[in-house]
């Protein structure tokens, strides 16, 4: 393999994981947005998405479409579950109390999932097999890195309809602006943020399933993936959703040519130097407005 | 229509509201009128429900609704114009209206909701041309209208008005005034703040003028218009 074939397969693979840090964003974008928090838990809804997965289709030999859609409205429902319970009951309403609720909840799941599945890795088949398909210049790309793509795009095309169309997506736009304002309108800012809890459990689902047949998944894989979207969220701009994509690819590529062209050892740190740099550099990230546009 | 029975109301310790009586008839505008402080904006936010009062029943339709949701309170037509505008700035001027008939949603008052927004159009000619246009980029008359707009889309029963004339230019308070006769004669109740009481006598039928969280005066409007006390304290030594 030549040099530009290994740069082309770097890129594909670093797009194919920036697509996952990006869905990964959106799901802390969302909660942000309706509630102002930092989402810790999402972590996990990565995570039991591929474990969801891989019980459906490994160990009870479901469809795996059908167990693609079960897994994502367990996780939307886990999501709700904890907006409902936890987050709603708080006493405290303080933004840093209630973050600090979602990392115990995390905790709290990533301790359950243990209990359930151990502590092992373990694959999930490829949607349509392992077959390596060639690329014109002589890279080749696996099934699996295609419907990766596939699935990110029309999660984001169905993101853009949801919040740009429909008077659901308008109504928690509005809520995120001003949430007195969308109160006066008779908009239920409690449902939103429930609402917000479990889309954002469903994306980060999502996000666990497309990924766990390349990398496998176990119950922390999760922990590793949310930071690196948590990281391109803010890269991008925490709670913009073009951001959010832009962070992700930006971030998936330079992890991929990092490892490649320098050392493989460094993949995990680059994430977080980037992380640290723009926090030092530009905190609004890219997209960002800076400080005084956050409502 | 709309009954405020013996409201008091204290935050962090304040008294802002002091058991206030007032009583509001179907199809009648009610000024409130006094000074900052007195206690206004946080007797129209009791009756959104933003804010609980510490004592007292607000009744509306016979219902009392001192303890609904903001939400379920505008289900049931209350709609607050709120002061500030409060719009919703990076979404559309489209989008606000849209977000305006959050309460009729569904199919069944698609048309409707339609109709309302051509009306709106007419009403406010000026917000045709900013469609599409972010809310925040509009002027401050532009905003105004828009917020006005925006209630209105809800098709309100009963209107809450705080400040519309806020801090506008004397031509635009003028067409504001005039879209509130327009409405008066349509049939809206509305319940108007205003901080400018010569303009808010003059297009209500009763007054009420609150001073530090009490009513201190209540009459007609056209009586307060003459009257000596409010003349000197609320309509500047010209009049």
């Amino acid at each position: 393999m030549d040099f530009s074939q290994q740069i082309a397969q770097y890129i594909v693979t670093g797009l194919t994981i920036g697509a996952i840090y990006a869905i990964v964003a959106m799901g802390f974008n969302i909660i942000h947005n309706a509630t102002g928090i930092v989402n810790f838990a999402q972590c996990e809804f990565i995570s039991l998405g591929g474990m969801f997965m891989y019980s459906l289709v490994v160990l009870f030999k479901v469809n795996p479409m059908i167990s693609f859609f079960i897994s994502m409205a367990g996780v939307a429902i886990i999501g709700a579950l904890i907006e409902i319970g936890p987050i709603r009951h708080a006493r405290s309403k303080e933004i840093i109390v209630l973050i600090f609720l979602t990392i115990g909840l995390s905790e709290v799941l990533r301790g359950t999932a243990q209990e359930v599945w151990g502590t092992d890795n373990v694959g999930v088949p490829a949607f349509s097999g392992e077959n390596p398909i060639h690329l014109l210049g002589g890279g080749t790309i696996v099934p699996q890195h295609i419907w990766v793509f596939a699935i990110t795009v029309l999660v984001m095309l169905m993101l853009h309809y949801f919040f740009k169309k429909t008077l659901m997506g308008k109504a928690m736009r509005a809520t995120s602006v001003n949430r007195r304002a969308a109160a006066l309108v008779g908009i239920s800012v409690n449902r939103i943020i429930l609402f917000s809890f479990a889309f954002s459990g469903a994306l980060g689902a999502v996000a666990g399933i497309i990924i766990a047949p390349i990398s496998t998944t176990s119950y922390d894989t999760g922990i590793m993936l949310g930071l690196k979207g948590f990281a391109a969220a803010i890269l991008g701009g925490y709670g913009n959703f073009a951001g959010a994509i832009l962070g992700g690819v930006i971030l998936g590529l330079l992890e991929s040519l990092g490892a490649g062209l320098i050392s493989s050892q460094y993949k995990d740190a680059i994430a977080f130097f980037v992380l640290l740099l723009v926090l030092f550099l530009k905190p609004a990230g890219i997209m960002g407005y800076g400080e005084a546009e956050r409502v | 229509m709309l009954k405020i029975d013996g409201i008091s109301s204290h935050y962090s310790g304040v008294q802002a509201l002091d058991e206030i009586f007032l009583a509001l008839a179907e199809g009648e505008i009610l000024a409130l009128v006094g000074g900052n402080g007195a206690g206004k904006t946080t007797l129209l936010n009791l009756i959104s429900g933003i804010i609980r009062p510490s004592r007292g029943k607000i009744v509306f339709k016979g219902k009392n609704i001192v303890s609904f949701s903001p939400e379920k309170i505008v289900e049931l037509g209350i709609i607050q114009v709120p002061e500030g505008r409060h719009l919703f700035g990076p979404l559309t001027v489209r989008e606000n209206l849209e977000l305006g008939a959050y309460r009729r949603r569904g199919k069944r008052n698609k048309k409707k909701i339609s109709e309302d927004f051509k009306y709106i159009l007419q009403l406010f000619p000026v917000l045709e041309k900013r469609l599409n246009q972010r809310a925040e980029t509009l002027s401050g008359g532009e905003q105004q209208m828009l917020a006005i707009g925006r209630g209105l889309m809800g098709k309100p029963v009963l209107l809450l008005l705080d400040e519309p004339s806020l801090g506008l230019a004397p031509l635009v308070v003028q067409e504001i005034i005039s879209v509130i006769e327009r409405l008066r004669k349509e049939g809206t109740t509305i319940l108007l703040v205003e901080q400018n009481a010569r303009a808010a006598l003059r297009i209500s039928d009763r007054a009420y003028v609150l001073k530090t969280g009490k009513i201190q005066l209540q009459g007609k409007a056209s009586d307060l218009l003459e009257d000596e006390e409010v003349k000197r304290a609320y309509l500047g030594q010209d009049s």
